[in-house]
């Protein structure tokens, strides 16, 4: 049993990552990454957002009504996302200002509501709890991926601290402008996917069209 | 009227809602394979923005601002931590009726739609628009223009990239960037080819 925890803690993070293989929240994924100071509290947001809606949802799962279920997930969702966004307000008032629409948007983030649907509604608590936290970490790992690489290359410092002396400052790093810039991160996440199917070749999509190739005669 | 204007090609153009807050995104990397259904689902999201954010935006000023309850005798309560909890719930509920109307009056328009409507309740976008309706402020009229224009904005922005897509399934592309790979790829030229509207002063 802790073995089977253990692995649905850690399979969401590369063999089954929310992001680069189910295609959720990624809306958000890209909008928080120019800094990763942002990126990392983004991602705990989402996780325990994630962890703790599996959680009271597969609580309450044999109560709920199957046609309203969605409105009652999103009520709990909901619920713990003002949450979330008074904390961040009344103890991180910048972050919160730099995430702006973005901590709303926990909401529909599809890994919440994906994780409640798919999983906790058909599992007990604890279990779903891990799940949930897995799955918020798997996102988080790519948010933080990014993040590193877009604070980085793109104004040579990690977490707002200087990495890479910069030419404005005296220093001889020219810094990467457009890494800083919204279209930078679909490269990346883009990169990253390439990167993920490279070395997990099991995750590659099927071709729609078969390319003809001429043999030599 | 001029400032309602630029609002509406900034809304449309300078802050497109999916290239450049990547709003809608999940719905817009698995629903942009054909032209058709991206049509579609495109309409769908322009009429339910269209609806839900000038909607919000009377909730907001009539229910839930510092103040707006004074007509009820509360003058100094102030609801604003509900926002996101009631914008989702009408969100939720205007898809519902919607489903329900267009079922019963339009029935050929509910058989094109029929499918995109739940998917929409959970699209970013829609919520996003009333959030930054919040954000900044807008007054009625403005949602009303704020709502119509960045529905349209997303609406051309998965149309155009299903139209890349349809194309980009004959080409021959590197096993590891097959389907979500080059999605993201070909996303991220769209969103630099929308910058270049960002030049625009109105």
């Amino acid at each position: 049993m802790a073995h089977k925890r253990r692995e649905m803690l850690i399979d969401p993070l590369v063999d089954n990552n929310p992001i680069t293989l189910q295609v959720l929240g990624i809306c958000s994924a890209l909008a928080v990454t120019s800094s990763l100071q942002v990126a990392f509290v983004m991602a705990i947001a989402v996780t325990l957002v994630t962890a703790f809606a599996s959680l009271f949802i597969s609580m309450i799962r044999s109560q709920i009504p199957g046609s309203i279920r969605i409105i009652v997930q999103m009520v709990i969702i909901a619920s713990l996302v003002i949450l979330v966004d008074q904390v961040l307000k009344a103890f991180a008032y910048e972050i919160s200002k730099t995430l702006s629409v973005f901590v709303g948007l926990i909401i529909t983030n599809c890994i919440v509501m994906g994780r409640a649907e798919a999983f906790a509604m058909k599992n007990g608590p604890i279990d779903s709890f891990i799940d949930g936290v897995g799955n918020g970490l798997g996102y988080g790992l790519i948010l933080m991926l990014v993040g590193v690489i877009r604070e980085l290359f793109g104004s040579g410092s990690l977490f707002g601290v200087t990495i890479l002396e910069t030419v404005n400052n005296g220093g001889w790093y020219v810094p990467n402008g457009m890494l800083l810039l919204p279209p930078s991160a679909f490269f990346i996440i883009g990169l990253i996917i390439w990167a993920f199917r490279t070395w997990k070749p099991g995750q590659v999509e099927e071709r729609e069209y078969k390319i003809q190739t001429v043999e030599a005669h | 009227m001029e400032a309602l204007l630029s609002l509406a090609v900034k809304a449309i153009f300078v802050e497109n809602l999916a290239l450049s807050f990547f709003l809608g995104m999940c719905t817009f990397i698995a629903v942009s394979k054909k032209i058709s259904t991206a049509i579609g689902l495109g309409i769908s999201v322009m009429v339910v923005q269209s609806i839900t954010v000038p909607a919000n935006n009377l909730i907001l000023t009539y229910l839930l601002a510092p103040g707006a309850l004074s007509w009820a005798g509360f003058a100094d309560v102030d609801l604003t931590f509900l926002g996101l909890i009631s914008y989702i719930g009408v969100i939720a509920a205007l898809v519902q009726i919607l489903e329900m109307v267009l079922d019963k009056y339009f029935p050929p328009l509910y058989n094109a739609l029929g499918v995109f409507l739940p998917l929409i309740t959970v699209n970013c976008a829609i919520l996003g628009g009333s959030l930054f309706m919040v954000e900044r402020s807008y007054d009625f009229a403005e949602s009303v223009t704020y709502g119509i224009s960045s529905g349209f904005g997303w609406a051309l922005a998965i149309t155009a990239m299903a139209g890349v897509r349809e194309k980009l399934k004959y080409s021959d592309i590197p096993d590891g960037l097959q389907g979500l790979g080059i999605t993201f790829i070909t996303a991220g030229l769209m969103a630099m080819a929308f910058m270049s509207f960002s030049g625009v002063k109105l």
